[in-house]
């Protein structure tokens, strides 16, 4: 395997007389007189150069070997076969020639089908990829990653019961379109409870429907309360709930807390798999500031990225474990930097905090609701037992909160992102958020080539307003005197529109 | 009689049947390795054999050493890793009286170049000095004439002591070691320079190094074969066909444009975790038919395609390297692909979950400490496996079968 580089080689040259493995040649490296034998090697030694020289590689050395071989008792037939092997390379000394077949069965006397020598570069006739082959290896590759992927895979899925608890507002699309393509993407059986505050709509149906997954649409009727603290505690009881629903199935799996503005990586699905009774993860705590930094002066500024800089608060809620990876605590959201600052109605510009504990970081096996099942924990209460209004976290259905698995790698991992953002309280956007009827033209788009002229309108038009003010100013008024009875009717119900228009009669006045 | 036979015998077959049933039950992701022998990788050969090692004067082994602590750490560190692994393994024995196998700790290959590269033309000496003076001192020598001793010689071509393969077969064995067990990293079938009985050992390759690079098993495996190495040794064999008898040459020439065959001479700082993400590794002979990429495709889980006719592969009566690898002749280096893709891949993903088996990387790791199951103790089971010694060996007192003063002139002289 090892072979001495060019420099070695140079350097063992200095000393030809000792690493000769032919007797005779020592005499001859000897021999300084000018004797007959010593003039006769020199000549014979030019002449094999000049031949080397014609024929492209250097085969004194196999010739010395050949007609020595004769000397060595034991290796004959390994000196032999090379000089056989030489006469057929002679005919075509080129590197890269393909010959026809290596002179084994002569070495085969000795037992061995390997020589030692110079062999041939074996190529065939045509040296290029073949595509049956490439395709072949392509399923193999795939067969072996298929294998590779079918190790890791959690072996008895369980269904993941996931509970969100909604309400028809603004963002209630967004937030929810979020959840339905990550339930769509997990790769076990999903069983998704829906609670909606405000009874069942078509609205909220319509969106769950697309999921294509087992939904249960339950409706309850207290409306959503618009401050932050209302909120949380409806949706404990809206959680509630859903566990009760859960109970009465008795639906079988793992039971998780899907919020609907919250962000779930696909890892979660597969981690809370692994839980036997009570699992917690950790949650990224995404409290945003909701625009209030901007009123803040530049120096408060300066002061907060001080302070945070001391602090360096970690947005995680979940739990901790201590050295043997046992749970020994629960990390929570710091609100202190918050103080004072946080939101209470749902619309503040201000940052929302979460609560101590939030529901989404606890995952359940649903056994754990069902009544008359033998090998309940005892650490856990009985559902019926759980009064709605005490409720704050999913812990008080434990009596003994340190049989909490944490999941997750101990807690480390942060497996899902709370979220909470939502609309001013008075927004308004079109039922099911389409546009019927269409909109009307406000301003046309300045660069279309339209055959009409700017000036001409019909009543109703599908264009959308554009940017485009300036221009537009007679043409608005225009069009308001024309088809009033109908913008009337529009402004009710397509408010941003108004405000546009109320924009710009102001700009104009 | 007869019926108690038949049930006995019943008995029996489903005895083996069960067992054979409970191997197979538990396998995914590895499978047990049953060698020619049974399981053997996992013996544990302390209790069967005891060695005694020789105290040598240090100029044989620490002063060498000292010298250059390079030899720590390339391919042929084997024997000095052995030596102490040796000095403090529950095999040694202090008492020669009760030893079955005596080690002479001699290092031959730590002779380095400027390049790293071992010189092997003092190794007779220092062998044949090493010898002259076990055999005055101790009488265990002159009893067998070395054939209860054991030697490590990890070099190139073992114990011809060349690194050039005909210079090496013309040399021969060196003529004292005939009759002594050999433990080599050199194997091919019919070859002068591997004498019967020798057990073959992996080349070392540092395995902090390999754990270091590890990736995740998740990764999915996306090459097909990989390779980085010379193709041709143009400093050694510049007309080429020589090295490697011209079959890593082959593999370059058919297939250099073949998007299959991720081959190439480049030093990729990611070769382990290349490895970790191929399915098939070449391993090509060179200038020697083995070599450290055998150890780095087990320890990595790629099957080793290897190409080198009659090669014999380390610890072959333990391991059964046909499940394992893939075997190629050189001759049959242009049909590479066909060979490879017309494998069932139900045997490639057999021979991945033999490879996954842990006790499959230890045998061809040197640790330190040494570890169960690992090389040093397949060493010591091959050698537990001879014993017990045949009768035969021992000579009357006074005779002699070697001939000390056959070999090369320059062998003679002392060191």
């Amino acid at each position: 395997m090892m072979k001495l580089s060019a420099l070695q080689q140079s350097y063992l040259n200095r000393r030809p007389g000792s690493f000769r493995g032919a007797a005779p040649l020592d005499s001859s490296a000897d021999g300084a007189n000018k004797s007959p034998a010593a003039v006769f090697w020199l000549v014979l030694h030019g002449l094999c150069c000049l031949i080397s020289l014609v024929l492209g590689f250097r085969f004194s050395r196999l010739v010395f070997f050949f007609i020595f071989s004769t000397s060595i008792t034991t290796n004959t037939n390994h000196f032999m076969a090379p000089f056989r092997q030489l006469t057929t390379t002679t005919t075509a000394a080129d590197v890269a020639s393909d010959l026809p077949s290596n002179p084994v069965g002569d070495a085969a006397l000795n037992g061995t089908r390997v020589v030692v020598g110079r062999h041939g570069i074996r190529i065939r006739p045509w040296p290029h990829p073949d595509p049956i082959e490439v395709m072949k290896a392509h399923q193999i590759i795939e067969r072996v990653q298929r294998e590779q992927r079918n190790q890791f895979v959690v072996k008895n899925p369980r269904t993941v019961i996931a509970v969100t608890p909604t309400y028809v507002r603004t963002f209630q699309t967004l937030h929810l379109t979020g959840v339905v393509h990550s339930l769509m993407l997990v790769p076990y059986d999903v069983v998704w409870i829906v609670v909606e505050a405000g009874g069942v709509t078509n609205e909220t149906a319509a969106i769950i429907s697309k999921s294509g997954v087992k939904t249960i649409h339950i409706g309850v009727d207290e409306k959503m309360p618009n401050t932050w603290e209302g909120r949380h505690k409806l949706e404990a009881k809206m959680r509630l709930r859903a566990l009760r629903v859960v109970r009465e199935k008795r639906l079988d799996g793992i039971v998780m807390f899907a919020d609907d503005s919250n962000v779930h990586s696909m890892e979660l699905f597969d981690e809370i798999q692994s839980t036997k009774w009570f699992g917690a993860v950790s949650i990224g705590i995404l409290a945003h500031s909701g625009g209030a930094e901007e009123l803040s002066s530049f120096a408060a500024v300066e002061k907060e990225v001080e302070e945070k800089e001391k602090k360096q608060a970690i947005p995680v809620q979940g739990p901790a474990c201590n050295a043997s990876s046992k749970l020994a605590g629960w990390h929570t959201f710091d609100p202190q930097p918050y103080e004072g600052n946080s939101a209470i109605f749902i619309d503040d510009r201000a940052t929302v905090l979460p609560m101590k504990l939030e529901w989404a970081g606890f995952v359940l096996n649903s056994r754990l609701l069902w009544k008359d099942v033998e090998d309940k924990p005892h650490w856990s209460r009985d559902l019926d037992s759980v009064v709605d209004d005490d409720i704050e976290s999913p812990l008080s259905l434990l009596k003994d909160p340190s049989m909490v698995e944490p999941l997750g790698s101990c807690g480390k991992q942060v497996l899902l992102w709370w979220l909470r953002v939502e609309a001013r309280a008075d927004s308004k956007f079109p039922a099911g958020w389409i546009i019927d009827p269409p909109l009307e033209i406000t301003v046309p788009s300045k660069r279309t080539p339209w055959p009409d002229a700017p000036l001409e309108f019909p009543s109703d038009n599908n264009e959308k307003t554009a940017n485009n003010m300036e221009e537009a100013h007679p043409v608005v008024k225009h069009t308001k005197t024309r088809s009033s009875r109908s913008k009337h009717r529009s402004k009710r119900k397509h408010e941003p529109k108004t405000v546009v228009d109320t924009k710009q009669q102001s700009e104009q006045n | 009689m007869e019926i108690r036979n038949c049930v006995l015998a019943l008995i029996l077959c489903h005895a083996a049947f069960v067992s054979c049933a409970v191997g197979l039950g538990r396998n995914p992701p590895t499978e047990r390795i049953s060698g020619s022998a049974g399981d053997v990788l996992e013996d544990d050969p302390v209790g069967r054999l005891k060695v005694f090692v020789y105290e040598l004067p240090s100029k044989y082994n620490k002063k060498i050493l000292q010298k250059d602590q390079r030899c720590l750490n390339h391919m042929f560190a084997a024997e000095i890793y052995m030596h102490r692994f040796l000095l403090s393994s529950p095999v040694r024995t202090l008492n020669p009286a009760e030893a079955d196998w005596f080690y002479t700790p001699v290092y031959t290959t730590c002779d380095l170049t400027p390049n790293g590269l071992p010189l092997p033309f003092k190794s007779p000496r220092m062998m044949r000095s090493a010898i002259q003076l076990i055999s005055s001192n101790w009488p265990y020598w002159n009893r067998t004439e070395g054939a209860d001793h054991f030697f490590v010689v990890p070099h190139d071509f073992g114990a011809c002591f060349h690194y050039q393969e005909e210079k090496a077969i013309e040399r021969g064995i060196l003529t004292m070691l005939r009759r002594a067990t050999l433990v080599q990293t050199f194997g091919q079938r019919n070859h002068v320079c591997l004498k019967e009985g020798s057990i073959t050992v992996p080349p070392y390759a540092p395995p902090q190094k390999m754990q270091s690079h590890l990736i995740p098993e998740k990764t999915p495996r996306a090459i097909f074969v990989y390779f980085r190495g010379l193709f041709y040794d143009v400093g050694n064999d510049p007309e080429g066909g020589y090295y490697a008898r011209g079959a890593r040459a082959a593999v370059w020439e058919n297939f250099k444009d073949n998007p299959l065959f991720d081959i190439s001479t480049e030093h990729p700082t990611t070769y382990y975790e290349d490895m970790q993400r191929a399915v098939f590794c070449l391993c090509p002979l060179g200038w020697a038919p083995w070599s450290p990429r055998l150890v780095e495709a087990v320890v990595f889980g790629c099957i080793p395609v290897i190409i080198a006719d009659d090669i014999v592969l380390p610890f072959a009566d333990a391991i059964p390297w046909e499940e394992i690898g893939v075997f190629v002749d050189e001759k049959d280096v242009p049909n590479l692909d066909t060979i490879l893709t017309s494998i069932p891949p139900e045997t490639i993903l057999r021979k991945q979950r033999l490879l996954a088996n842990p006790s499959m990387k230890q045998a061809m790791l040197f640790p330190q400490p040494a570890q169960p199951g690992d090389a040093f103790h397949q060493v010591l089971n091959g050698l537990a496996r001879k014993l017990p010694h045949d009768k035969s060996i021992y000579l009357a007192p006074g005779e002699k079968v070697l001939n000390w003063t056959a070999g090369p002139v320059g062998d003679l002289k002392p060191w």
